[in-house]
């Protein structure tokens, strides 16, 4: 079997158009699904039981879904809902931000309840309202302690958005995909992409690792 | 006039009834002690008074509105009511000055100059000044109870309530906690404390009211109290607490 390289270098253009997207997309979608998130997890953990349970509910169907269904799901639903299409790249942010929303719902949950019931007293003491508690005491140690939890996720969500190219977006992996199949350089351009995924994945996570040693010490 | 008033109270978890029909009237300046077992209800007592613990029936009357009526603005009463805790509770990612101006900027909406310049007086008061940019995790037990009594006293309540302030507390750390505790009673301020620290109770109290089972078994000047208690209880109870073996 001959492997041809030479291919790669000329497609760098087009990858790092496609690399931009991923960014974009895993960036929009970690921003906007741990905004979702928090919310949700407050929703969850609320006493009004209707609350809770609707939150509970989204949970359920977004982490028990494959989210390539999901995808497609929104994909043909969404134009329905805004009365006109919506084009998969804006597609793939509105549904990527509702679905990590369910995940990041469950990592701030555990960092809220990590947070000791006295520090929810000591603010009712004063006569802090519920939310003044959430803003100013309870989610910013929340979320402190679950940086690390977050960035994980926030890698697999990296990962997880080449899942995109089902819908023809161009991502980094859509970009790959359209190249190797015009080019008839699949395994080169299947193997230069992993290796880039894996590279940024790795680093990343890596980075996680010395930051959740730091913040371990600073506890 | 009392200031808190405390009528036919009763409290049930699930089906254990933890206060059993407690009445009783804190006045105005009145430093109050309560003491009694572990398990008597003194703890879930204090926490009543500004409804960190609801109450299942009764009225409680403080600063003349009934706490336990939901057209009450709690949040508003609490705000004048320092209450401080056996665990300090200071919040561990905001420096000591921003403990104590949080709730006086959020809940009081002063200017933070205002409240900064307040809280360095009361870190004075406290005896520690010099820690104003420190954060909780570098203090001790008892100088973060100082910080959190500082914290309760930036909202100039009219009540401070203490909830086993010193019981978490090394023993060598517990005068630095009293000595704060004895000066803030002689300013005049109604004080509610439940502690096991009966040398405080004799020195600044007004008033001991002894709880057992739920039940207020006895009130009385500290000097009659200590003297000649009334109950069999109330003498079990300072036989325990006052051996020397304890």
């Amino acid at each position: 079997m001959q492997l041809d390289w030479s291919s790669i270098p000329r497609a760098s253009n087009a990858l790092w158009e496609g690399f931009q997207f991923s960014i974009s997309l895993t960036a929009f979608a970690a921003l906007a699904g741990i905004i979702l998130g928090t919310l949700l997890a407050m929703a969850r953990l609320s006493s009004i039981k209707p609350l809770s349970m609707i939150a509970s509910g989204y949970v359920n169907i977004f982490r028990s879904t494959p989210l390539v269904i999901v995808i497609y799901w929104f994909y043909v639903v969404l134009p329905f809902i805004i009365g006109r299409p919506i084009g998969a790249e804006h597609s793939a942010y509105v549904t990527f931000a509702i679905f990590e929303a369910a995940y990041f719902c469950e990592i701030m949950r555990a960092g809220i309840q990590s947070i000791p019931k006295g520090q929810v007293y000591a603010g009712s003491a004063l006569g802090f309202t519920y939310g003044q508690n959430m803003r100013y005491i309870i989610l910013p140690q929340a979320f402190r302690n679950v940086v690390p939890l977050l960035l994980t996720q926030t890698i697999i969500l990296f990962q997880d958005t080449s899942l995109v190219y089902v819908l023809g977006a161009t991502d980094l992996f859509g970009a790959a995909d359209k190249i190797a199949h015009r080019d008839n350089t699949l395994l080169e351009m299947y193997v230069t992409v992993a290796v880039i995924y894996f590279v940024i994945s790795f680093f990343l996570s890596r980075l996680v690792k010395h930051l959740h040693s730091k913040i371990a010490i600073i506890r | 006039m009392s200031i808190i008033r405390f009528v036919n109270v009763n409290k049930w978890f699930k089906q254990l009834h933890v206060l059993k029909n407690v009445s009783l009237e804190i006045a105005q300046g009145e430093v109050v002690v309560v003491c009694g077992p572990s398990g008597s209800g003194k703890s879930t007592l204090i926490r009543t008074v500004n409804q960190l613990e609801p109450i299942s029936d009764g009225e409680i009357w403080v600063i003349d509105q009934n706490v336990a009526d939901h057209r009450t603005d709690i949040n508003a009463l609490r705000a004048d009511v320092g209450f401080v805790f056996q665990h300090f509770n200071l919040y561990p990612h905001l420096s000591v000055l921003d403990n104590i101006t949080l709730a006086p900027i959020k809940v009081r909406k002063q200017s933070r100059e205002a409240a900064e310049q307040k809280a360095v007086q009361l870190l004075e008061r406290v005896g520690l000044a010099h820690k104003k940019d420190a954060f909780p995790s570098q203090l001790s037990g008892g100088q973060q109870q100082r910080v959190a009594i500082a914290r309760g006293l930036a909202m100039e309540p009219k009540i401070m309530l203490f909830d086993e302030p010193t019981s978490a507390l090394d023993p060598e750390m517990i005068g630095e906690v009293l000595q704060v505790m004895k000066d803030l009673a002689l300013s005049g301020i109604t004080m509610m404390v439940v502690t096991h620290e009966m040398g405080f109770a004799r020195e600044v109290a007004h008033r001991v009211v002894f709880l057992d089972h739920g039940e207020v078994l006895e009130q009385a000047t500290p000097a009659e109290f200590f003297s000649a208690p009334k109950t069999d209880r109330a003498k079990q109870f300072l036989k325990q607490i006052l051996s020397p073996m304890h």
